[in-house]
């Protein structure tokens, strides 16, 4: 069985430590202590731990590679597929241009159709008001729509302080609650469990399994435990006075909101109880109704590899007679901002959260989502998330790639993941206030790459490192760090006695 | 400041005066030439390949083949009792003695067996149906509930693609666009059809 | 055609018989070659790490030492891309206008070696010999910056005696990624260790690629396991010629520095 680490608890404060730290334009990022943006430890160090994990592997490997051949088959079979990315990129920077203006027509229109909008700077501000919300109604159960942006914000563990028990209702949300472990794929969080195991949580949790007469013939057959799934959460459906959900798009100019889902718990969520609260990020607007031809076009062929998900629902504030007759929205920043005021970076907020890079990432499928340390793991949250928080509160992310460049390719609105990693990675090196060894080795590097003299000499004294082969064709496996990590697993060749240019300058008489 | 006048404040300090006039090139499809016949052929492949099932007929026999469609769902023997149809489902595609859905609180329709409704457009390069809230549509619980649905689609309302089929919708319409049985693929991303929405969908497509 | 040869920093430093047999591959299909002596490096190491700001000296150095080059080609698909993609970039980040314009009109000069060979000069068939097994790894940023595509490919099947087989999943990154194979080294060893086994499942003697870079990289890793395959640069196979063959020579290709 895997041992999935425990959800960090969130990064505990220092005394006296800011809440949060700024860009230069004095935004504020997304709050320390509070929601699932931060690991505990760096990314080279937690994906060490998940790589001797032979089952997480073989999981992670099998998952994947099914997604992809899934995907690659039905964008195929679109002839336009170029045409949508590219108009899915266009209409997710113009709505990036009028950000402001947009989010005051949504809130219009929301408000005309009698729902109710709340913003929030932070994830302490949106937990409060979505506890208050639920309070108000006088529940203390709530069922929730898988929805990233609650996560992000650790909306069920401030709902659980207040004494609010949040159902998760998709079928790997509900693996990774009652697991007790934390979600490692944006589409799909159980993705690091398999049937076996999955199998195993469900007859140790689910209360129809247990006691003395319970029926505890569950094979692992993934139909078998769906339906276990669907008792198990039947009743809680039907009695739900409260749902939340997220939001994977909403359009400005008429005030709708949209769910892309496959199982209908979001249906039942956003049908069945009298109130609803749907927690967005600012960055989910599109700004017409007909834009949605474009996103739907794209994100069920990216998620899930399918024409269309079974599933999509929207609304428009409140129907009568028809779902839920309380409609609130609440419309979260948590860093937003911050990443928005990044010219290069900014792109990152273009993400519609279907999961096709870390699909194809090869350092996800190896690693896992959990290395990642924050809800938003792989290639998209390696940009993401050190963005929400500020570089330097996820400083290794930016560098846990290897820029092979699937993600950009994979990325249904085209945002160029490999860039603004090699940006971020800038932002870092210029952040630090003391000299590092490696700054002082790329510097000086960077003296001898721009001086040609000065070059010749440096790459005659790393052609002396041959001695150190004593006549053998590679280096001594055990040479001291940095170059020990190459040469813990791979060789080096010897370097010659000539280079290039002086074998060349040789034979043509300079 | 208001939490909202601070954000909007953000945004603003965020993008600078200097905003990206930024043109969306809409070169993508936007209308499906094949003749009809075509896009209901397309129609039908998608829906088999998300499990439903579909069946034929002509205007006027569609009272016979939602008949056919509940024996196909329920097995042979159901009670029409047990099955609820949309208000505005027109009385000749009603098996008599079905239900029609009333005020009564939505929980309540999970004791229906199946349901009945009619679609405000279906799209044929996806296999979606999408359900408007009209009379014809029914509300959302009632599509939801009942373990099976289904759904009547007549000749004029297939379109080939889904920029085809927005304009013809309500934004501000409780919308469900429906492809196939309600599935999940959480489990090794293997798809399985029959989760919490209807676990069989039979689709009577009207020529 | 007078063409300028871009050896880039490793070629030149570690792996000189690459860029002497792309001279001599040059040379024989009738087109004289020169090698500025100015060149260094093209920066992107140093891009890639986030030392942006030091890049600038290193791409200006570039963008002199070509300066008067018509044409200019190199044995390096990433180096290629980084000049192609990334130099105007951090130019004009740090204010360099003027550079900025030069490195984007010098990027248009500069051409790896496959698109070189068959776009340009519009052949496939370069007269080549090289009786092995070989598998081609199509390395990421050859076939997603540059879309060399399948280039390679034909040059390699106009090469006699060239069994060529293909590799599985051989668009997978061989977890290189420049000073990520360090900084990152468990990650990027578990990347090999998979392209390793898709090497070795195609039985070939020889595994060859257009960057050196990665051809480093996974000939190292071959070479820990001691295993019998090799790594050979695109351009040493498509230099090797029946006349040069010798009695001593194996997968060794014809050319060495
Ligand atoms: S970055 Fe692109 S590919 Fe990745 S999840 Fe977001 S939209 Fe999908």
């Amino acid at each position: 069985m895997t041992t999935a680490p425990e959800r960090p608890a969130p990064t505990p404060l220092a005394p006296g430590a800011p809440r949060s730290g700024t860009t230069f334009l004095g935004l504020p990022t997304a709050p320390r202590g509070v929601g699932h943006l931060r690991g505990d430890r760096s990314f080279p160090d937690a994906a060490r731990d998940a790589l001797r994990d032979g089952q997480l592997r073989a999981n992670l490997g099998h998952a994947t590679s099914t997604i992809r051949a899934k995907r690659a088959k039905v964008v195929g079979e679109v002839p336009d597929w170029e045409e949508l990315r590219q108009a899915g990129k266009a209409l997710k920077q113009s709505t990036m241009a009028r950000l402001d203006e947009l989010l005051v027509q949504l809130e219009d229109q929301v408000t005309a159709r009698g729902g109710t909008v709340h913003w929030a700077r932070d994830a302490d501000e949106a937990n409060a008001i979505v506890t208050r919300l639920v309070q108000a109604t006088g529940a203390d159960e709530v069922v929730k729509v898988k929805s990233m942006a609650t996560q992000e914000i650790g909306l069920n563990e401030a709902l659980e302080a207040a004494g609010i028990t949040a159902h998760e209702t998709d079928l790997a949300e509900l693996i990774v609650q009652l697991g007790d472990d934390a979600p490692s794929h944006i589409l799909v969080p159980a993705i690091h469990k398999n049937r076996a195991e999955i199998r195993e949580i469900f007859l140790r949790t689910m209360p129809q399994f247990q006691g003395p007469d319970a029926d505890r013939d569950l094979p692992d057959e993934p139909r078998r435990l769906a339906m276990a799934a669907r008792t198990h959460l039947r009743e809680r459906f039907l009695r739900a006075r409260v749902a939340i959900s997220g939001a994977n798009f909403a359009v400005a100019e008429t005030g709708t909101l949209a769910v892309v889902e496959s199982e209908g718990n979001g249906r039942m969520c956003l049908t069945l109880p009298q109130t609803l609260i749907t927690v967005m990020g600012i960055e989910k607007l599109v700004p017409t109704w007909r834009d949605l031809e474009v996103f739907l076009q794209l994100l069920p062929r990216s998620s899930t590899g399918e024409r269309m998900n079974p599933y999509t629902s929207t609304w428009a504030g409140v129907t009568p007679g028809d779902g839920p007759q309380e409609f609130h929205l609440v419309l979260l920043d948590n860093g937003r901002t911050a990443v928005l005021a990044d010219e290069v970076g900014r792109e990152a907020l273009h993400c519609i959260r279907c999961s096709a890079c870390l699909n194809v990432c090869p350092v996800y499928e190896r690693t896992g989502g959990h290395s990642y340390g924050s809800v938003y793991p792989g290639p998209i949250g390696a940009v993401l998330s050190p963005q929400l928080t500020g570089v330097e509160d996820n400083a290794s992310l930016p560098y846990a790639s290897s820029l092979c460049g699937a993600c950009y390719d994979a990325c249904p609105v085209a945002i160029d993941i490999p860039s603004i990693l090699v940006h971020l990675r800038a932002e870092h090196v210029e952040a630090q206030e003391r000299t590092t060894p490696e700054a002082v080795a790329f510097r000086a590097l960077s003296k001898a790459m721009s001086h040609p003299r000065l070059w010749r000499l440096t790459q005659r004294a790393a052609g002396l490192g041959r001695l150190l082969a004593r006549g053998k064709p590679t280096l001594p496996p055990v040479l001291p760090p940095p170059v020990s990590g190459w040469t813990r697993s791979r060789d080096l060749p010897t370097p010659p006695r000539e280079t290039f240019t002086q074998a060349w300058a040789r034979e043509h008489g300079r | 400041m208001s939490a909202r006048e601070e954000v909007l404040s953000r945004i603003r300090t965020a993008l600078g005066e200097r905003r990206p006039d930024v043109v969306v090139p809409r070169d993508y499809r936007t209308a499906d030439e094949r003749p009809a016949e075509q896009l209901r052929e397309v129609l039908v492949d998608r829906l088999e390949d998300y499990k439903a099932s579909v069946l034929h007929c002509g205007p006027d026999e569609v009272g016979a083949t939602v008949a056919a469609a509940l024996d196909t769902g329920l097995g042979a023997g159901w009670d029409p009792a047990s099955v609820v149809v949309a208000p505005g489902v027109p009385a000749g595609w009603r098996p008599e003695g079905a239900t029609e859905d009333d005020a009564r609180p939505a929980v309540e329709l999970a004791a229906f067996a199946a349901t009945l409704t009619g679609v405000a457009v279906a799209i044929a390069e996806t296999g979606t149906l999408v359900l408007d809230g009209s009379p014809l549509s029914g509300r959302r619980a009632v599509s939801l509930l009942p373990d099976c649905l289904v759904c009547v689609v007549e000749a004029g309302q297939v379109v080939g693609s889904v920029p085809e089929a927005l304009p013809r919708l309500d934004p501000n319409a409780p919308l469900t666009m429906i492809s196939g049985p309600s599935a999940t693929s959480d489990i090794e991303l293997q798809r399985v059809e029959g989760v919490h929405g209807p676990r069989t969908l039979v689709v009577v497509l009207v020529s | 055609m007078r063409v300028a040869l871009f050896a880039t920093c490793l070629v030149d430093t570690v792996a000189p018989q690459v860029a002497m047999a792309t001279a001599r591959l040059l040379e024989r299909l009738g087109h004289e070659v020169v090698v500025p002596p100015g060149q260094a490096c093209c920066g992107q190491m140093h891009v890639n790490t986030g030392y942006r700001r030091e890049a600038v000296p290193i791409v200006a150095n570039h963008v002199r030492a070509f300066a008067g080059a018509e044409v200019v080609v190199s044995p390096s698909g990433s180096c290629v891309a980084s000049i192609h993609h990334q130099q105007a970039m951090v130019l004009r980040r740090a204010g360099e206008e003027g550079l900025a314009a030069e490195a984007e009109a010098l990027a248009e000069r500069t051409h790896e070696l496959s698109q070189f060979l068959v776009d340009v000069l519009g052949v496939t068939d370069v007269g080549a010999y090289y009786p092995h097994r070989v598998t081609y790894h199509p390395t990421c940023h050859s076939l997603r910056l540059l879309r060399v595509g399948d280039r390679p490919l034909q040059l390699l099947r106009a090469v006699r005696g060239l069994d060529l087989v293909e590799l599985p999943a051989a668009e997978q990154c061989c977890g290189f990624g420049g000073t990520f194979s360090i900084k990152n080294s468990d990650t990027s060893t578990a990347m090999l260790t998979d392209k390793m086994a898709n090497v070795l499942s195609t039985h070939a003697e020889v595994c060859t690629a257009g960057d050196a870079s990665c051809l480093m990289h996974i000939g190292g890793g071959l070479s820990r396991l001691r295993s019998g395959t090799r790594t050979v640069h695109l351009a040493e196979i498509l230099a090797s010629t029946e006349d040069a063959v010798s009695p001593q020579q194996t997968t060794r290709p014809a050319v060495s520095a």
